[in-house]
């Protein structure tokens, strides 16, 4: 039985891997943008206090876009590995649960009221608001000790509302120009992003990782399914509600600032489990990484295909994720027959 | 370790599925939790294993009330087997028995020398040392219950509650699965299995519980409990029950007609 022998590479060496992926793509990034400039010196010189053309353009625009595009890419991915291991199903995400969609409600709600031109910290404490109104609605809907299953279910509902709600709002855009940003807004991008952005941001993603990471022993568990997992000394209630308020601090904060990114959280992990012999606990810093560098290389891509920012990051992950989606009901379909 | 279920009742909505179900389970023995389908044996099983709560009564665990302990404690004491022998990712073999030292891990810490030794240890004794560095999802299904009761025997539990761990097995696992869970008594632990299969009930088990419609029908030795008239009452078939040197069997002969069922 040659067959299955153990995951081709080991667990610290991928961790290294693609931790050194992540670190190269970011540096990558740091450098893309039309003003041809030298990232290193400006940074010195932001350091020793100087203020100069170049150094604006490094620390204002430059930096903020590339560290979000790695705090976003990581929260997204890891948020569908968890997801994926709740449910026990590769293809869950955060989108499927209602948390993504209800923090771009938050969000186009702040755009309708003309909000995101009066302060820059509207929309992401809207979309905040939007992620942590959803898991209220999820747990109402669901009741506090029913099955994942129930949850699932509970999630793809609140994420019919959102998305309807969604419609009606641009349906009913007060001007052209409130209706044009928020469907720029939900197509997702980094661009023009502060580091107030992630200033802002990055607290609750940070918290959400946690969360998320605490949760990778109960997702381990859980593979032996619920009863099991409850057998071995977790309580489902409790380890649920920590890990669903994690997916909501982490991918609400993310989406607030990012917008709508799709299949990141799909894609990654299910990219990713092959390497690390399917353990959930070791799927989630993994897909971090993983997802660290799609969204850091599709950001770069966006840049190279059109330097004039048209292409919206949201739209490349979409273009990648569908096909991607086909080939995975295909190789279910086949694999299941 | 005693445990006791003491009047027992659960209600799910309007459904009564158990009612006045009083067990004592003692070290050292196996106890077989027999009954048709739709008896309450799975619904017994689960509130043994503090994973569903009784509407009423009261399960305790050395003449303490279960509900007061430690969550990982009891996990420690007790351990579960679900049926059918879910595995959800196509895990290797040793990390899935690993799985079963985690009621003794504290939080972000890693499996010790000990730990790595007593899952050798529970590996060698479900005899599934030689398919540690399998893939679950390839194992035949007699192997895949031995991993799973590999998981087990690594949580090193006094209690054991093994929900129908012999269907799908061929008769050769059934035997050694069974052999596994007894042998786990005759070194001082306990078990309550659910089983359908009322020959291997009566071979392996000391005492066997008899539910239907959600009460204890009968209780005792294989000889007391698996009389014809009370199948034929509670299972609705006629079988011949035979007692001779290798044991108790039971042959069922055909559907009975009867009105009480």
């Amino acid at each position: 039985m040659t067959h299955d022998q153990a995951a081709p590479v080991s667990f610290p060496l991928l961790l290294l891997l693609l931790g050194l992926g992540t670190v190269v793509l970011f540096v990558v990034a740091l450098h893309m943008g039309s003003a041809h400039i030298n990232i290193y010196q400006s940074m010195l010189h932001y350091l020793s206090g100087k203020t100069t053309l170049e150094t604006m353009v490094a620390i204002e625009i430059r930096l903020p876009r590339v560290l979000l595009a790695t705090a976003v890419g990581a929260t997204l991915a890891m948020a569908g590995a968890s997801l994926q291991g709740l449910l026990r199903n590769p293809l869950a995400s955060p989108g499927l649960v209602g948390i993504s969609n209800c923090a771009a409600l938050g969000a186009v709600i702040a755009l309708y009221f003309g909000l995101g031109s009066q302060s820059w910290y509207a929309v992401p404490i809207a979309g905040m608001l939007g992620a942590a109104l959803s898991v209220v609605l999820i747990f109402m809907i669901s009741g506090s000790n029913s099955s994942i299953m129930t949850l699932l279910l509970a999630g793809v509902a609140v994420n019919a509302v959102a998305s309807s709600m969604i419609s009606l709002a641009l349906n009913f855009a007060p001007n052209p120009y409130a209706m044009s940003e928020m469907v720029h807004w939900l197509l997702g991008s980094l661009a023009n992003r502060s580091l107030a952005d992630f200033q802002f941001s990055i607290p609750f993603m940070f918290t959400g990782w946690l969360l998320i990471l605490n949760s990778g022993r109960f997702l381990n568990a859980l593979s032996l399914g619920e009863d099991t997992a409850q057998s071995l000394g977790f309580n489902l209630a409790q380890q649920r509600t920590a890990l669903v308020l994690g997916l909501a601090c982490a991918v609400g904060a993310a989406v607030s600032v990012s917008g709508s990114i799709g299949f990141v959280g799909l894609l990654v992990p299910h990219l990713l489990r092959p390497l690390v012999a399917y353990e959930p606990s070791r799927l989630l810093p993994v897909s971090a990484l993983g997802g660290a560098m799609l969204v850091l290389a599709a950001d770069i891509a966006v840049q190279l295909i059109s330097p004039d920012q048209e292409l919206k990051l949201g739209v490349i992950t979409a273009l990648i994720g569908g096909p991607f989606f086909f080939y995975l009901i295909i190789k279910t379909r086949n694999s299941m027959t | 370790m005693i445990l006791q279920a003491k009047n027992i009742a659960l209600q799910l909505g309007s459904a009564s599925i158990l009612n006045q179900i009083n067990l004592t389970l003692n070290d050292g023995e196996l106890l077989g939790l027999i009954g048709p389908n739709g008896a309450g044996k799975t619904s017994l099983l689960r509130i043994l294993a503090h994973l569903q709560k009784p509407s009423r009564g009261e399960l305790q665990l050395n003449n303490k009330p279960v509900s007061h302990l430690d969550r990982k404690q009891l996990a420690q004491t007790i351990g579960y087997l679900a049926q059918g022998a879910p595995a959800h990712w196509p895990l290797h073999v040793r990390r899935l028995v690993e799985l079963g030292r985690l009621p003794y891990l504290a939080p972000w810490s890693k499996l010790c020398d000990n730990d790595h030794r007593i899952v050798e240890q529970a590996m060698t004794m479900a005899e599934v040392s030689h398919l540690a560095n399998r893939i679950v999802s390839t194992l035949s299904g007699g192997e895949r219950m031995r991993v799973l009761i590999a998981r087990l025997f690594a949580t090193q539990p006094t209690i054991i509650l093994a929900d129908e761990p012999t269907a799908a097995l061929d008769p050769y696992h059934q035997l050694h699965t069974m052999e596994l869970l007894r042998e786990h008594c005759d070194r001082g632990g306990s078990g309550v299995v659910v089983m359908h299969d009322l020959n291997i009930a009566a071979r392996f088990c000391h005492r066997l519980l008899l539910l239907h419609h959600g009460e204890m029908v009968s209780e005792g030795s294989a000889l007391h409990v698996l009389q014809p008239e009370r199948l034929q009452q509670v299972y609705g078939i006629s079988a011949q029950v035979l007692n001779n040197d290798s044991g108790l069997s039971v042959i069922a002969h055909s559907r009975a007609v009867n009105e009480q069922r």
